[in-house]
């Protein structure tokens, strides 16, 4: 069943979700935005202690990954925040949390000094299909964050050489 | 090998932000692996990166296994003067990266 | 039945048993020849397009520096015959692999490259998928990029032809599969979530995100026999030079992508 609070918990969602679970989205998978809000961050208990109580807001934050990574060892993985920013309100650090990784915490971005462009390019690995959530911390404290979701398929063929 | 190649643009304007990027050779080992007769390879990770434009920090990472082998970054940083960007970068074992790049200032 | 008709009939048979001989031989058609970089995902093609972030080139460099470096013996470096490797390596890696008489044998890129260093540097060899050998490998092929594969089955050659041929088209492993089975027959299909590609070699040595590093040719056909479950033979055994001879006159016309990224 679905748990409250995530995205396919409203009815009207419910025939998209069948939908999906058919298998028949695969093929549609890049033209369907990648989107969550604040409330629909997956519970990873890393991101929960990094938040300390606190609860970031769903805006500004772009993360960027594959609808389906063509293989797990490397994804792409973009994430930018959107200006503009003052001393108080620029973008000190950027961190990425894993859903499914053995290890949570993927890396975190620092900037110590003002760049007026806050965007980061790197290849991720991902054990498994899963979200991927990047949290923004502004120099005043405020949290903003946003989340992607990637399938992760097994290669064809088994290599061992 | 290279440890690392660096990229930056051939001249950048004052004052405005430009593109770095930056490639490691580095197995960024997870831990999770094993060797042919079953025994575990150890992880070896990159664990911190930084980025230091005329001696000042504007840029670092700390990274995990969760970034992919040879792992590749591209930020933006504040063009200020002529001078160089200085990137350094540890390891699991300790094992200590450097490289640099010149870069010009219009 | 009249002469005239049975003349049709008979340059009719014989035009099919041609067309029949010509495509045995050559199972894909020029025309519809396609590199494996047109199977795959967006990211493997965004990542073997920018010569920046193609982690290949870290190898390509590597290769470079090691080019200028003298070793072995003679302590001769490979620019000390071979000049600046940029004009004088092109066009090399689309010849191989290659028969050579000094060996009375085909050679591909690697094995070459090992025989200039025991035999002009008097240095030992490199081992295969070495970094090394690797670097020099990338960095020579590298200089044939954009350029078709031309390899040449004329002569003393044919015989590894033939075998490669051979191999290409036997059953393999527990799986019972031939490379023909998938490469030729059923490309474009999915086998679970990936593409089956036209099997060419054309992008190799390259940087495969399956192994996180830059590998050779004769690796990824280890791989492909890993994954039906049959023998894998010895990097460098003479099997696996044939069958990249083969690989190669079926690939001709398509352009070298070295160093080529593919999953």
């Amino acid at each position: 069943m679905t748990k409250p609070g995530s995205r396919f918990c409203s009815r009207t969602l419910k025939p998209r979700r069948r939908w999906l679970q058919s298998g028949a989205a695969l093929a549609l998978l890049p033209w369907i935005p990648g989107h969550a809000a604040a409330d629909e961050l997956p519970q990873i208990p890393a991101m929960t202690a990094f938040l300390a109580g606190r609860k970031p807001v769903s805006e500004r934050v772009r993360l960027t990954l594959p609808q389906l990574a063509d293989n797990g060892q490397t994804v792409p993985m973009k994430v930018s925040v959107d200006g503009p920013f003052t001393p108080a309100t620029r973008v000190t650090a950027i961190n990425l949390f894993s859903e499914a990784n053995p290890v949570p915490e993927m890396a975190q971005f620092d900037f110590p000094v003002y760049v007026e462009r806050i965007e980061v390019e790197s290849r991720v690995r991902l054990a498994a299909s899963q979200k991927i959530v990047a949290v923004a911390t502004l120099a005043d404290g405020a949290l903003l964050a946003s989340a992607a979701e990637v399938i992760v398929t097994i290669a064809g063929c088994m290599d061992g050489t | 090998m290279p440890d690392a190649r660096i990229t930056v643009p051939a001249s950048v304007p004052r004052g405005k932000p430009f593109e770095v990027r930056v490639i490691v050779r580095h197995p960024m080992e997870t831990g999770y692996r094993t060797d042919e007769s079953g025994k575990s390879i150890p992880r070896n990770v990159i664990r911190s990166l930084t980025c230091r434009y005329n001696g000042e920090v504007v840029f670092s990472a700390r990274l995990s296994s969760g970034i992919a082998a040879n792992p590749y970054l591209r930020f933006f940083v504040t063009a200020k003067e002529s001078g160089q960007l200085a990137f350094e970068w540890v390891d699991d074992a300790g094992a200590r990266g450097t490289d640099g790049a010149t870069l010009t200032v219009a | 039945m009249s002469s005239t008709a049975l003349r049709a009939i008979l340059v009719g048979v014989l035009s099919a048993h041609a067309v029949v001989a010509f495509a045995q031989e050559h199972t894909l058609p020029l025309p519809a020849l396609r590199s494996g970089i047109t199977f795959a995902g967006a990211d493997v093609r965004a990542m073997q397009s920018d010569d920046v972030s193609n982690p290949g080139f870290l190898w390509v460099e590597g290769g470079e520096k090691r080019w200028n470096t003298p070793a072995g013996a003679t302590g001769k470096s490979c620019a000390s015959c071979h000049g600046d490797g940029r004009s004088s390596m092109r066009g090399a890696a689309t010849r191989y692999p290659r028969y050579d008489d000094a060996v009375k044998g085909v050679e591909d890129l690697d094995a070459r490259i090992n025989r200039c260093r025991t035999d002009k540097q008097g240095a030992p060899p490199w081992a295969r998928e070495s970094e090394e050998l690797l670097a020099i490998s990338a960095y020579v092929a590298y200089q044939s990029r954009g350029l078709r594969l031309a390899v040449s089955i004329e002569g003393p050659a044919r015989e590894a032809f033939d075998r490669g041929n051979a191999f290409y088209h036997a059953r393999h492993g527990q799986m019972n599969l031939s490379c023909s089975q998938c490469h030729d027959q059923n490309w474009g299909k999915r086998l679970l979530a990936e593409n089956l590609s036209q099997g060419h070699g054309n992008a190799f040595p390259a940087y495969r995100l399956e192994w996180q590093a830059l590998g050779s040719l004769q690796r990824r056909i280890r791989a492909c026999l890993f994954g039906i479950r049959a023998d894998m033979p010895a990097p460098g055994a003479p099997e696996l030079t044939d069958v990249e001879l083969y690989l190669a006159w079926r690939a001709q016309g398509l352009p070298l992508e070295a160093p080529g990224v593919r999953r």
